[in-house]
């Protein structure tokens, strides 16, 4: 496992592979050491709220991987043309236009879980890994590691989705993917879904024990925030 | 009447902002270390939240909704670009914010002091965005869209306010260490969250 826990590295002239080890480590990193949610503490907003089920939780993770790594690719290719005073706006209207697309698509082809997301896919626009990895990463690097970079924090935010949902779902209904795993016979010997799980604070717990676990494995992420 | 009280005291407490849905939760966590920087935020927010969802509102009935261009001319009547509704609130938020930033600059310093370097964090809080969307999704009219707007503003700044007292006096108690911080954070905001679950049995 890689040790280091900054990735902005200044961009080098000298032309080097598509997977380069650089690259790969762009995109690896944020998946645990540098995960956008438990260590840069971005984009909780709209995290938690849809993780009640794993269903709704995947498809949300996918709208943000799209949106992280084409809003990046984007940024990066017309970066040097955006001035810098009202850059904010530019990144707001690319990001914008992207989620629309996987607000139409949403509604066009998944319409139940489209309404089961209701206002949060469009919260992705204010998603602020979206405008964190821009401003930190996109304004400053070429398009190709932007969107590596993209697709590593989308990803990194989806790990954390959808290790929440499973807790939520198994525990909360008892079931995963809307698919029964505990049986019938634990309910008839007295078992009882947790109806704490299905409350939004539960997602705030295991968030909090989720960070607690990692940081107490990988000591270095201590006061990292 | 009774029915604009009950969304107030419903969207300050029974589906806070914070609480319930989340919203905002990146500035919740990052600015509530201190009660002072937190009131701050939680003013600015108010502030910008009832400035720009009523706006929002005007936009989607009088722009956006399907038939709301029949004031323009007869033949747009059919027009509906309810899609085009992401890019065109989050565009109001970040130019009120902008507008706001200027106005308060030019006219009240003491309050730009107070609240300067957390007016530009607000337009990218995803509460203010949020209210909108919600506005939009429960087809609130005008008046309960402003009340609306007042009830998550204020619901925000309890919130805040409260965890960054509470995070004040964690600075004296003894916490694991890979527990402090972000991760004590959440655990406090589950707990408070559950406190407010208990305005649900609220009978409005």
């Amino acid at each position: 496992m890689s040790v280091e826990t900054t990735i902005i590295a200044p961009p080098e002239v000298k032309k080097e592979g598509l997977f380069s080890k650089k690259n790969r480590k762009v995109l690896r990193d944020p998946l645990d050491d540098n995960n956008p949610i438990t260590v840069q503490v971005l984009g909780i907003c709209s995290a938690l709220a849809v993780t009640v089920q794993v269903k709704p939780a995947l498809i949300m993770a996918l709208g943000v991987i799209f949106v992280t790594s084409f809003s990046n690719l984007i940024i990066a290719l017309i970066r040097d043309g955006i001035p810098n005073r009202i850059r904010m706006i530019v990144q707001l209207v690319v990001v914008a236009l992207l989620v629309t697309i996987v607000d139409q698509l949403l509604k066009a082809y998944m319409y139940d879980i489209s309404k089961k997301l209701s206002v949060f896919v469009g919260l992705i626009i204010t998603n602020c890994i979206v405008m964190g990895r821009l401003e930190a990463f996109a304004m400053a690097q070429r398009p190709w590691p932007s969107f590596l970079d993209g697709i590593g924090n989308g990803l990194g935010y989806g790990i954390i989705l959808v290790v929440v949902a499973v807790f939520r779902e198994l525990l909360g209904s008892g079931s995963l993917l809307g698919y029964k795993i505990v049986p019938q016979w634990a309910y008839d010997m007295g078992y009882v879904n947790n109806g704490l799980m299905v409350l939004p604070p539960a997602a705030l717990f295991l968030i909090g024990i989720y960070i607690w676990w990692q940081r107490s494995r990988n000591r270095k992420l201590i006061n990292a925030s | 009447m009774e029915g604009l009280l009950n969304l107030l005291i419903k969207s300050i407490f029974v589906e806070n902002v914070i609480f319930a849905f989340f919203l905002g939760m990146c500035s919740y966590l990052a600015v509530s270390k201190k009660v002072k920087t937190a009131f701050g935020l939680g003013l600015a927010v108010i502030f910008v939240m009832i400035l720009t969802t009523p706006l929002n509102y005007l936009i989607l009935t009088y722009m956006l909704k399907k038939g709301a261009l029949g004031w323009v001319h007869p033949s747009l009547a059919t027009v509906d670009l309810t899609f085009l509704g992401f890019i065109l609130f989050i565009s109001t938020i970040a130019g009120a914010v902008q507008l706001v930033e200027m106005v308060v600059e030019k006219f009240t310093p003491t309050l730009y002091n107070a609240l300067g370097i957390f007016l530009p964090l607000i337009t990218v809080n995803c509460s203010i965005l949020g209210t909108s969307l919600f506005m939009q999704e429960r087809e609130y009219d005008f008046a309960e869209t402003a009340v609306f707007s007042v009830g998550a503003g204020i619901g925000f700044f309890l919130a805040i306010v409260l965890l960054a007292a509470i995070r004040e006096r964690l600075r004296y108690s003894k916490i694991p260490e890979p527990l402090q911080g972000l991760g004590i954070a959440m655990i406090i905001t589950g707990l408070m969250g559950m406190a407010f679950l208990s305005f649900s049995g609220i009978q409005l």
